[in-house]
């Protein structure tokens, strides 16, 4: 069982090597021989397990959350299998979900052994792991890359308490049949309108938040923005004009389309 | 000197810097903000940090701001000075990231919350709102429910080893410890002796000397 579970082991980190282009064991002989080449995305060994090597993105098609990651994927250029979570039924609030996120919230990813959570943890591992894959989204260098940090941050902290908020109440309340509170709108039109004016500022010398180069930190605004181009709020962005310029730019982006087009259906 | 800190040493988000540049052994200048007086409000600090909240931060001509951020670079920039506070294997650092946004998003906000409630409003003359306080910490047991079942299987929150994902949670940690929400972490036994380790660390020990000297 033991040497069963070695092999197995050696295999995954084999097959998650060659899944990053990276020559092993396996792409040297299906190059020698003239074996059919390996199916990457079911590796079924002796005892009869069946590992998919495909990452797993566990989520649901309206939250934004899961939008973030899933425009990850797209932009890296990375294979995924999307696995639909029934908010509706509470499925995340259950086993086996809770044992992909304790705190019961979508999305989760599953690459190879390794579970995580947390979209914005989720995008930083895609990055980093998978640099030399499609879109760069971090600078290698450490001081661009400490400007893109902060940046994600501020999204994190400043523009996101503002934004989700209203989003929740411009576009999820309404889908979900229930009152929007128009007190609890203007307050947070006032307080993102001033994340904004520094935006405006920021987006005066650069040409886009982190630096000259699009990175996470544009990245991560992407699922609220998107959603409230769709209500009254789009005002304040249409009001600061190097905002709007960069709004227009990243929700362009194909990757980002790929994502809209997909969770239509 | 190179490295400079601007903010004010009962900061919470100061003190998260500090924690950070003592943990990896390196010299700094602090340059004291005065709060009370509103000078992070206004120019020349806003050229610091846009935002207007302390702390800026700044590294030859390299100027950031957001703790977190701040953190992120100094670890990196010094990984090997001091303590290591992340890791280079990048399938462990996403464990340290993850944990790093659960202290961002879920334990953070009750936990500056009660903050806020219990140390900074006495300390401004103001009166505590006890239904926030009684909120919030229902908020943050429910929070720390799921530390306690990752601390039950792991010593620290990232891994094996103290990282950034269990640093970021020392300020508020070290304050709130002071009040009555010391018995929310302490009706879970993991968590507590796991702060218990953390805020014992020299370290830290030394930024609490450091507030405590200070005149507000």
């Amino acid at each position: 069982m033991q040497n069963a579970k070695i092999e197995m082991s050696r295999l995954l980190e084999y097959a998650h090597r060659e899944k990053r282009g990276k020559s092993t064991f396996f792409s040297q002989r299906t190059a020698a021989c003239s074996c059919p080449p390996l199916d990457k995305k079911q590796l079924s060994f002796p005892l009869g397990h069946n590992y998919s090597m495909v990452m797993k993105l566990h989520g649901h098609p309206f939250s934004p959350a899961t939008h973030r990651v899933m425009a990850c994927l797209e932009e890296k250029g990375l294979e995924y299998e999307f696995v639909h979570i029934d908010l509706s039924t509470g499925q995340h609030k259950k086993e086996p979900f809770l044992s992909l996120n304790p705190f019961g919230q979508v999305p989760a990813l599953e690459d190879g052994d390794l579970k995580l959570f947390e979209s914005r943890a989720i995008t930083q591992y895609l990055a980093n792991i998978y640099a030399d894959k499609g879109t760069p989204l971090v600078p290698q260098d450490p001081k661009e890359k400490a400007i893109v940090y902060v940046w994600m941050e501020v999204e994190s902290h400043k523009f996101d308490a503002a934004a989700a908020k209203l989003s929740y109440e411009l576009v999820t309340k309404p889908m979900l049949g229930m009152t929007t509170d128009d007190a609890v709108v203007e307050e947070h039109q006032e307080k993102l309108g001033k994340v904004l004016d520094v935006y405006e500022s920021r987006l005066t010398g650069s040409k886009y938040l982190g630096g000259e180069a699009f990175s996470l930190a544009d990245f991560h605004h992407l699922p609220i923005v998107s959603s409230l181009f769709g209500t009254k709020t789009k005002a304040l962005f249409d009001a600061r004009p190097n905002v709007s310029g960069w709004c227009a730019g990243i929700l362009a982006r194909p990757a980002w389309q790929k994502v809209v087009e997909k969770m239509k259906h | 000197m190179a490295i400079k800190v601007h903010g004010s040493a009962f900061s919470i988000a100061v003190m998260r810097v500090f924690a950070c540049l003592n943990e990896k052994g390196l010299e700094y200048e602090f340059v004291r903000v005065d709060m009370r007086a509103g000078e992070h409000t206004k120019e020349p600090f806003l050229s610091l940090n846009p935002f207007g909240q302390v702390p800026a931060f700044e590294d030859g001509d390299l100027k950031l701001f957001e703790s977190r951020a701040v953190n992120q670079y100094i670890a990196h920039a010094y990984a090997d000075k001091g303590n290591p506070l992340i890791c280079q294997d990048p399938r462990k650092m996403a464990i340290v990231s993850l944990w790093m946004e659960v202290e961002a998003q879920k334990y953070d906000a009750p936990a500056a919350k009660l903050t806020r409630e219990l140390i900074i409003k006495p300390l401004l003359g103001m009166s505590t709102d006890d239904a926030i306080v009684e909120e919030q910490e229902v908020q943050l047991a429910k929070v720390l429910d799921v530390y306690e079942a990752r601390l039950a299987q792991s010593k620290y929150l990232g891994g094996d080893s103290f990282s950034l994902a269990d640093l970021h949670h020392l300020p508020t940690m070290n304050y709130l410890i002071g009040t009555r929400v010391k018995a929310v972490f302490d009706a879970h036994p993991h968590v507590s002796s796991w702060c218990a380790d953390i805020l014992a660390r020299p370290a830290w020990q030394k930024v609490v000397a450091m507030k405590n000297n200070q005149r507000l």
